[in-house]
């Protein structure tokens, strides 16, 4: 019984993960074809051992070796890698006070706060991007908004640009930074700051001495929560994004799906993959040490 | 050195020249519409160790966030060595104070945490690490330095927090309930220990403490308080053995009162206090009127336990044993008066034989001398 409860994540890690990863492996060592599906070889396991054996010598790196040949892909690797960067730092700047507000506001106001924060999940991920578009669109709310009140003369290029980009990851995002956040802002002691100004901090100085430290660990949990969905983010680039906008995720769904080339694109993502384990075993890392600080 | 004995003894306060360090003048401090301290006026002298006595809620901790400037007085001033504190911030104010959480910072070591005061003050490196050193040994965890708050036991915690708030060399440090989390025995320790820190820095300390116990053992005057106000400030002595109200005297220490009314001013207090027996003689306390209600006041070793009649005093009541209770260095008689009010009366055992003198269901005479109760008026 024991044992079986013991076996329950491992088979869902298989299932749920391994499975796929092998089956997006194999893609990656295959060569394009024109069929169903779109790659070569294919297991036939009616040949016996000689048909395992023809399957394995025709699986090559040459997919792999394609993609550093074409600076496209490195090129939306480091531009991806930027991107999620700049944009997790945004989320960072945006989200620490709101979390900083809702932590220091009276108790009976925070269930409220929290509901306010999560409240966006209720509707449709892909309606709530959709819906940006009719803000930051040229005729859209912001501009008009913006030229009613005359800071303004001529309406604002945002949509289909970078910038477009940074704030629907900012937004989509955002709980993920401020729960994290707030989860350890709101633990800490008041009496902290108090005894900070008490051995001669101003409010500021405690603020940077006591305040932040202590809220480091979130601080990591929440850069990581934004980073790493946002360095593989498809949506939020194709949707708000320019032509220019160069990100792997997008490259990802085009080669899937308008070049059809699965092989090249599965090895786009194996690499994607093994691009996000390193921060992944960072995050997991910085869960731990705090599992033990908390002890 | 050679100052004679009556110089010696340390009472600032009742030396009319002296300079007091911590001036509070009627000072009232409101949360809303409730009164948490209501028109205090108090002088504390340096070199004090003051305690704060009082049940929960009666607005100690109030009194201390003051003098810290976490709180500002409604109405009233609080001045510090002279200067008026009103617009002052905490970390501007030579008061430290030692949290009763004890607040220690979970992401500094222990030595950090002690330097945190010294650095915000800008001084260089070498005195910062010197002071530190100092304040680790004085309290005894120079082996703790590196350590984190949360690898260290609930006694070193104190002391850490204890350190951390003598580092800057504060004219007044105010403790709130610094010993509450330890267990009896380490915290009469801790007590001597602060006694002792409090000479050797000569650091004026108020403390604040549910414990009577405590307050008499380490301060030089205590204040007892009751919603609010203060009752009685005084030296532990005095508000032992003169307490001005039957609240304070119920406060500290046992005591046995008993309720009457005043029949005679005239040598001491005389309370008559039941039908036909002779009445308790007294000290008079305060505001004292013939006729008036008023209770006696009697602490239980102040009264002797005897089978035969103590012709020679005036204050002897004769009863029944209802319980015993050996002590080990004191046995207790609890004696049930024919009127109904029970006396306790504590005596030493100083042979093995004498608790066997009485047993239950004994009677018994009680007795006491003119000058041992006290009649408070009600
Ligand atoms: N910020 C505040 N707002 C409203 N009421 C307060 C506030 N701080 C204290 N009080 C009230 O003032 C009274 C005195 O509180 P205080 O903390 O000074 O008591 P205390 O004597 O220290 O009690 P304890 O021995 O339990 O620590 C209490 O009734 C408390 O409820
Ligand atoms: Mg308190």
């Amino acid at each position: 019984m024991r044992r079986l409860l013991v076996a329950v994540p491992y088979v869902w890690l298989l299932v749920l993960f391994l499975v796929p990863f092998g089956i997006v492996l194999k893609i990656s060592l295959s060569d394009i074809a024109l069929a169903i599906p779109p790659y070569t070889p294919t297991l036939d396991l009616a040949e016996g051992w000689a048909g395992i054996r023809a399957f394995f010598s025709q699986l090559d790196l040459e997919n792999y070796v394609f993609l550093t040949s074409d600076d496209l892909y490195w090129k939306a690797y480091l531009s991806s890698l930027q991107i999620a960067l700049i944009a997790t730092a945004c989320t960072l700047l945006v989200g620490f006070p709101i979390a900083y507000g809702m932590a220091r506001a009276p108790e009976e106001w925070r269930p409220a706060l929290l509901m306010l924060v999560i409240l966006p999940f209720w509707t449709s991920f892909l309606i709530r991007v959709y819906a940006w578009i009719g803000i930051l669109s040229t005729e859209g709310f912001l501009n008009q908004f913006l030229l009613w009140t005359g800071i303004i003369s001529e309406p604002l290029t945002i949509l289909n640009t970078n910038t477009a980009v940074y704030i629907g990851i900012v937004y989509t995002y955002l709980p993920f930074m401020i729960l994290p956040i707030y989860a350890t802002l709101e633990r800490m002691d008041a009496s902290l700051l108090e005894a900070a100004e008490d051995l001669g901090c101003s409010r500021v100085q405690a603020f940077w001495l006591i305040t932040v430290p202590l809220a480091r660990p979130g601080v990591i949990a929440g850069c990581f929560l934004v980073f790493i969905p946002t360095l593989g983010e498809f949506v939020i680039p194709s949707l708000l994004g320019g032509s220019d906008t160069l990100m792997i995720g997008k490259v990802l769904w085009e080669e899937f799906f308008n070049n059809r080339d699965w092989p090249v694109a599965s090895a786009v993502a194996i690499i994607l993959l093994l691009i996000l384990i390193i921060p992944i075993i960072l995050f997991q890392r910085n869960q731990q040490i705090n599992k033990e600080a908390e002890q | 050195m050679a100052a004679s004995g009556k110089d010696d003894v340390f009472a600032p306060w009742l030396d009319a020249k002296a300079e007091p360090l911590i001036k509070i003048n009627g000072v009232t401090k409101r949360f809303g519409d409730f009164t948490a301290i209501d028109d205090v006026s108090l002088n504390i002298y340096p070199q004090e160790f003051f305690a704060l006595l009082g049940p929960s809620g009666c607005g100690k901790t109030t009194l201390m966030r003051m003098l810290a400037g976490f709180e500002t007085p409604t109405t009233g001033v609080i001045s510090i060595d002279g200067q008026d504190m009103s617009t002052v911030p905490p970390n501007k104010r030579a008061v430290n104070m030692m949290f009763q959480s004890y607040a220690l910072f979970p992401h500094l070591s222990v030595w950090e945490n002690i330097a945190f005061g010294l650095r915000r003050d800008g001084l260089d490196k070498d005195r910062i690490a010197a002071r530190v050193e100092e304040m680790l040994k004085l309290v005894q965890l120079s082996k703790f330095a590196k350590r984190k708050p949360h690898q260290i036991s609930g006694g070193q915690r104190q002391r850490v927090a204890l350190a951390r708030a003598l580092a800057k060399a504060p004219k007044l440090l105010l403790l709130d309930e610094p010993l509450g989390a330890l267990d009896k025995k380490l915290r009469q320790e801790t007590q001597f220990e602060l006694m002792d820190i409090q000479e050797k820095t000569g650091t004026t300390f108020v403390i604040v403490t549910h414990d009577q116990e405590e307050a008499m053992t380490v301060a030089s005057r205590v204040a007892v308080m009751d919603h609010g106000q203060l009752i009685q400030v005084e030296t532990p002595e005095v508000i032992y053995e003169q307490p001005n109200s039957v609240y304070v005297a119920d406060f500290i220490g046992d005591v046995n009162l008993i309720e009457g009314s005043v029949s005679s001013l005239a040598g001491g207090a005389e309370l008559a206090w039941a039908e036909g027996r002779a009445p308790l003689v007294g000290q008079p306390g305060a505001a004292l009127t013939t006729g008036q209600p008023a209770t006696f006041a009697i602490r239980p070793e102040k009264i002797a336990i005897s089978t035969e009649e103590p012709q020679d005093r005036r204050n002897r009541v004769q009863g029944k044993i209802l319980d015993i209770g050996y002590l080990g260095n004191l046995s207790t008689y609890h004696v049930e008066m024919p009127e109904g009010p029970v006396i306790k009366c504590e005596v030493g055992n100083r042979s093995r034989i004498e608790r066997r003198d009485f047993t239950w269901e004994d009677e018994v005479w009680l007795s006491w001398s003119d000058t041992a109760g006290l009649v408070l008026a009600r």
